[in-house]
């Protein structure tokens, strides 16, 4: 008879909420329930199930995990010019031993965060970031604004959790105590859930949260210089009325800023917009950030290097420079000559320059389950599943780390045991070539 | 085939609640490459082009071209001239490796030259 076990506090890192609360029911390898998750965090565990093939395979072909450990580390270690690219989706555990090889190396390092929040992680250099925990949200946000973002598609349980309908301590009546309002360019299945939907055209962020800053500091404006953004000045001058008489208001931003023309400029409007309101209230801007550890990946990169993604380690030091150093540019222009990938598929959504450069070189995946990435590698492990087979620590998207519970074991070894026997078999190859010198 | 002239339209690739449910199960099965391999188009200009949901269409940029089956946005999701992908290997093919400096190529809002191929070849 098959074990029936319940893993309470789960953590399902589907995406950056990380939602700590969820109660598993497992049945041998299969979890059957997901007490509290969303649509997504359902999918995310009912359908997991783990890969039946080999977890090491070169060119294709199965091998034992210490020739394809063996393999990965030579081939590290021969590169002129290697790049680690991923981490966004397992443990801070495996993103340090990552970040190890890369120094090791002199690889570039860099994480999913360079094709998502990058820009933001710029801006954030660039303007400075008035932040606040999801908590703090909770229990004080007045005023919650989504901008370029779609969290009934993408992040679920964040309204019901963190932002629009808990009740808080300031907050008693829930999501009566609250005005929400959506910033994009299409009307989203979030647009219902919003008492005030803002649709403005493709490209007219900045100019429109430039006319907000205008605004918040009382500058008369002509509703003609506003025509071509989709909306009114009457809209705005509401819209700045709020967000300088709310208590404690919030922008949530998401790639419809970083995505878009202008990327790191659209996000240094809504930070700088933001700073100024703090002339008047407390208001707060965060990222939603998309993969269940992502941010992990920013703060573990960003201990070890002192920068969050995008950092050359090939001279011996750090060295941080989007659009340099990202793997995106390093790989469409031919630079990098072998590549580790973790936990990404970047064979299945970057651009075909990109790819066509990555399928000439040699290089290594780690992924749990078959991606375009797992099936063109050079060495491909299959790994377990973080949070459902293998602990470990991960950051929610507001830099708060939460723990992970295993549901049960996987025949798979995980990123972390993967990487340190990869780790090891580098130095031991340096170590050779030294004394042979 | 019949084909139609070109339409500039803008492109936005995002986040599906299919795609995120369907990921997880294999990103090669069914549910998986539908939603990432089906352009949405707003009612209007289904009309106004005379496309049926499923007809083949060609989105266009400088870096590439695809041909997808298409289907009518939510009535009010989109406004017309403008188009909606599931983030993945096909909408990536119309985005360019420039990253202006950031490490993020444009993905969002991307000029698209849009037109009607015809009805599946199965049909």
């Amino acid at each position: 008879m098959t074990e029936l076990k319940v893993v309470a506090n789960a953590t399902c890192t589907f995406c950056g909420c990380v939602c700590d609360d969820i109660e598993l029911t497992v049945e041998g390898d299969h979890i059957t329930k997901a007490k509290n998750a969303c649509v997504l965090g359902k999918a995310w565990f009912l359908n997991h199930h783990v890969e039946p093939g080999p977890s090491a395979r070169i060119r294709g072909k199965e091998v034992s995990l210490e020739e394809a450990m063996d393999e990965a580390a030579r081939i590290l270690t021969d590169a002129k010019f290697p790049i680690v690219y991923g981490l966004s989706d397992t443990t801070c555990e495996a993103q340090r031993v990552a970040v190890a090889i890369a120094d090791w190396v002199g690889a570039c390092i860099d994480t999913t965060t360079s094709v998502c929040h990058g820009p933001s992680g710029m801006a954030f250099q660039g303007v400075g970031e008035v932040t606040c925990s999801l908590g703090e949200v909770k229990n004080r946000a007045d005023l919650v604004i989504f901008w370029g973002c779609n969290p009934a598609e993408s992040h679920p349980r964040h309204w019901t959790r963190y932002s629009t309908m808990p009740k808080g301590l300031f907050v008693p009546r829930g999501r009566k105590d609250r005005t929400v309002v959506l910033v994009d360019v299409r009307k989203t299945k979030s647009a219902p859930a919003a008492d005030i939907f803002l649709q403005i055209r493709p490209r007219m962020d900045f100019e429109v949260l430039w006319v907000l800053r205008a605004l918040v500091k009382g500058l008369k404006l002509d509703p003609a210089d506003l025509a071509d953004t989709g909306v009114s000045l009457q809209q705005l001058e509401d819209l700045a009325g709020k967000m300088k008489s709310c208590k404690f208001g919030v922008l949530f931003f998401g790639m419809g800023l970083s995505m878009t023309r202008g990327k790191h400029l659209n996000v240094e409007a809504a930070l700088a917009l933001t700073r100024d309101l703090n002339d008047f209230t407390r208001f707060y801007a965060a990222p939603m950030r998309g993969h269940g550890n992502v941010t992990g990946a920013d703060n573990v990169v960003s201990w070890q290097t002192g920068y969050p993604f995008g950092v050359h380690l090939g001279k011996g030091f750090p060295r941080f420079n989007p659009g340099e150093f990202t793997t995106t540019d390093t790989l469409a222009r031919k630079e990098a000559d072998a590549a580790m990938i973790i936990a990404s598929d970047p064979m299945g959504n970057f651009s075909q320059a990109a790819r066509d450069h990555l399928g000439t070189i040699p290089y290594i995946a780690l992924d749990p389950k078959e991606t375009a990435t797992t099936a063109a590698a050079t060495v491909a492990f299959t790994t377990a599943t973080y949070g459902i087979n293998v602990p470990g620590t991960v950051y929610r998207m507001d830099d708060v780390p939460i723990p992970l519970r295993a549901a049960f074991d996987s025949p798979h070894p995980s990123d972390e045991l993967v990487l340190r026997g990869i780790e090891k078999r580098v130095r031991a190859l340096q170590r050779a070539s030294a004394a042979a010198r | 085939m019949e084909k139609k002239a070109e339409e500039l339209f803008i492109l936005i690739a995002g986040r599906s609640t299919r795609q995120g449910t369907s990921m997880n199960e294999s990103k090669f099965g069914k549910d998986y490459t539908e939603e990432i391999g089906t352009v949405q188009v707003c009612p209007e200009d289904m009309n106004r082009l005379a496309i049926s949901p499923g007809d083949l269409v060609r989105l266009r940029t400088g870096q590439g071209a695809i041909e997808i089956p298409c289907v009518a946005a939510r009535d009010g999701e989109l406004p017309p001239g403008m188009l909606f992908m599931a983030y993945g290997h096909y909408s990536s093919q119309l985005m360019g490796s420039d990253t202006h400096g950031t490490g993020m190529p444009s993905s969002k809002g991307l000029d698209v030259y849009f037109s009607r191929i015809g009805p599946p070849v199965s049909a």
